[in-house]
């Protein structure tokens, strides 16, 4: 004889559609945001790429290929670079989402959660902001060494704040596709040659760094429709610097602000339902 | 018994061409403590991680606390706490953020978390590293963190996957220790364990199972008293030549009587009261006993008997029958070398 089953509890379920469901999702996600965040207090060193990287990548790209390189219509290289570099920092730094994401499925940890009666989306979106926090952080980092280095801007501040922003909203959608890339890796190891193997060429087959009118017919047409190009315009537009990319006819650089934008919306779109999607595939079995 | 708080009905799981469960039913009472008892592989693992949701069954089904595991896993999670056999710790958080971390994203206030989070370090003896980094944490310590990770919502059921393996003996006394206290308090608590001892301890029930199936199922005593090889050895004070008779029908098989006539020894059915008897009768002849030396079945003897000769080299399964546990000797030392053998 089986003795009867114990009565379920009565609050088991139904709660998540509730207001009081939503607001533990939110607190779901502000504690594993702050675990992340905790975590980069104590490796400082993951910060370099948000720090140390785009500090280099200035002083590199203004004193040694500055003086090398004409800007078509005239103008100062480190005005036009700034926009570049802030591009190029952001893009690549998105690999961090990809590894800490890999580390997370890798280790122990993501048992306990999936354990816990928690919100498992907050996993990744806690993720995803901690990574723009540390995104703001690369932002500012480019932007002293920019003030430093000599760049300008007669823009207002609200176009200076629009442009920067605009850089960082296509940070966190491109850093939903690293979480897809750091949720199908084996290992942190091989998430980490995701940004040499993607982004990386994603960056620098733009306007970000050079003007895209000396290249190739072919490569010409990759880098001016690539979303990397569009931030970058739209930042210079913005901030008044040297845009040479306004004379080309392709619509993106035509009209890098919207192009930008849907870009980053078309990003987002696809790939955080994806990434969730890939999330519960990895953690049920 | 109360409700059934924890069921599994015939659940299946294979990974590749590895049967881990083949089939394992079993059901533990509200405020009970079931050992789930196997060597390594056996599938001890694999079915708590279907009874915590971490895995889904080929086939089966599973209740906890009344819920059906597979169709409302979120709502199980709210009635469970589970310290998996790896430690799952955050290892680049203090232990303190751990718990809190854990306490927050089951639902809980950071205040609550915090005031919860303090109390079990200082019940686990982790107060003075409480704001260490977990890295730094040696093994004894991990574990203790993690059983406190899944005690910090006080969840009315439990699940312990191999809670004190590769524990030093102090730590495994303390594990022991705070487990023993918990089923006071009306928790149910399921335990796997390859340690024989450690379920002879703890638990209420025990289901043995190997090779994904449930090959024995009962209390500590009634496993025990199936083994039936129990040892009995008395030594007299003077030679009497009647003892074998009055000690015959107490005890199984031939009795053996030693050279000089003072020691006689004897296979015995494990009952209740068999020193008492075995006095009574050799008092009631007129006989003096020196000593006598009644030797329990341990579990290591049913285990053995159950589920094969698990040494190295043998993987039959079939090579030891029962009868032959009594000759190993329940001695802890054979027991110790079985248990290695059983790891290996």
């Amino acid at each position: 004889m089986i003795p009867a089953i114990a009565q379920r509890p009565r609050d088991a379920a139904g709660t998540w559609l509730s207001t009081r469901g939503v607001a533990e999702r939110v607190r779901n996600v502000i504690s594993m945001t702050r675990r992340n965040l905790v975590h980069i207090s104590r490796e400082p060193m993951q910060l370099s790429d948000v720090t140390i990287q785009p500090v280099l990548f200035t002083v590199l790209f203004i004193y040694l290929f500055g003086g090398a390189i004409p800007i078509p219509g005239g103008g100062s290289y480190t005005d036009f670079i700034l926009a570049g570099l802030l591009a190029l920092n952001l893009t690549t730094s998105t690999m961090g989402t990809a590894v800490g994401l890999a580390t997370d499925l890798h280790e122990g940890i993501i048992d306990r959660f999936r354990v816990l009666p928690m919100w498992r989306p907050a996993v990744l979106v806690g993720r995803s902001l901690a990574d723009l926090l540390t995104a703001c952080l690369c932002a500012l980092v480019v932007a002293v060494t920019g003030l430093a280095v000599g760049w300008r801007t007669s823009a207002g501040l609200p176009a200076i704040i629009a442009g920067f922003a605009l850089v960082l909203f296509f940070a966190y959608s491109l850093s939903w596709v690293a979480a897809c890339v750091g949720l199908n890796s084996k290992s942190p190891e091989s998430a980490a040659s995701f940004g040499f193997i993607v982004l990386f060429p994603l960056a620098f087959v733009s306007n970000a760094m050079v003007p895209t009118q000396h290249m190739p017919g072919w490569l010409q047409a990759a880098a001016d429709w690539n979303p990397v190009s569009a931030v970058t315009a739209a930042a210079r537009q913005l901030w008044d610097n040297p845009n040479p990319s306004a004379s080309i006819s392709a619509w993106p650089m035509q009209h890098p602000i919207e192009a930008s934008l849907a870009w980053s919306v078309l990003i987002l779109a696809v790939a955080a339902p994806l990434a969730s999607r890939y999330f519960r595939r990895r953690t049920t079995g | 018994m109360g409700d059934t708080m924890i069921k599994a009905d015939s659940l299946f799981k294979s990974y590749g061409q590895t049967h881990a469960l083949a089939g394992v039913s079993f059901s533990v009472p509200a405020g009970s403590v079931l050992g789930l008892l196997g060597p390594n592989g056996a599938g001890k693992t694999t079915a708590v991680r279907i009874l915590t949701t971490l895995a889904m069954p080929d086939a089966g089904r599973a209740w906890v606390a009344g819920i059906d595991v597979l169709a409302e896993p979120a709502a199980v999670r709210r009635q469970i706490g589970v310290a998996a056999q790896d430690a799952t710790l955050d290892g680049l958080l203090t232990g303190r953020q751990n718990l809190v971390l854990v306490g927050e994203l089951s639902g809980m206030r950071t205040g609550r978390a915090r005031t919860k989070a303090a109390e079990l370090l200082e019940l686990f003896d982790l107060a003075d590293a409480a704001d260490r980094v977990v890295k730094g944490y040696s093994g004894g310590m991990r574990r203790r963190l993690d059983l406190a990770a899944s005690l910090l919502t006080r969840p009315p059921v439990l699940f312990l996957d191999e809670p004190t393996t590769g524990l030093d003996p102090v730590s495994r006394q303390r594990v022991w220790e705070v487990i023993r206290e918990l089923t006071g308090s009306g928790v149910t608590l399921l335990l796997t364990t390859q340690y024989l001892d450690e379920a002879d301890a703890l638990a209420d029930r025990i289901v043995v199972i190997d090779h994904g199936q449930v090959i024995a199922d009962g209390t500590p005593r009634e496993l025990k008293e199936r083994s039936r090889s129990a040892h009995v050895e008395v030594t007299l004070a003077v030679p009497g030549p009647e003892a074998e008779e009055v000690i015959a029908p107490l005890v199984s098989g031939r009795v053996s009587v030693s050279a000089d006539g003072l020691r006689l020894g004897a296979a015995a059915d494990s009952a209740p009261g068999l020193a008492t008897a075995l006095v009574r009768a050799l008092d009631r002849a007129g006989l003096l006993v020196d000593n006598i030396e009644v030797r329990q079945p341990s579990l290591d003897d049913v285990f053995f008997a159950l589920t094969g000769a698990h040494v190295p080299g043998d993987t039959s399964g079939s090579g030891a029958e029962p009868a032959s546990a009594g000759h190993v000797g329940p001695g802890a030392g054979a027991a110790e070398r079985h248990s290695e053998g059983a790891r290996a």
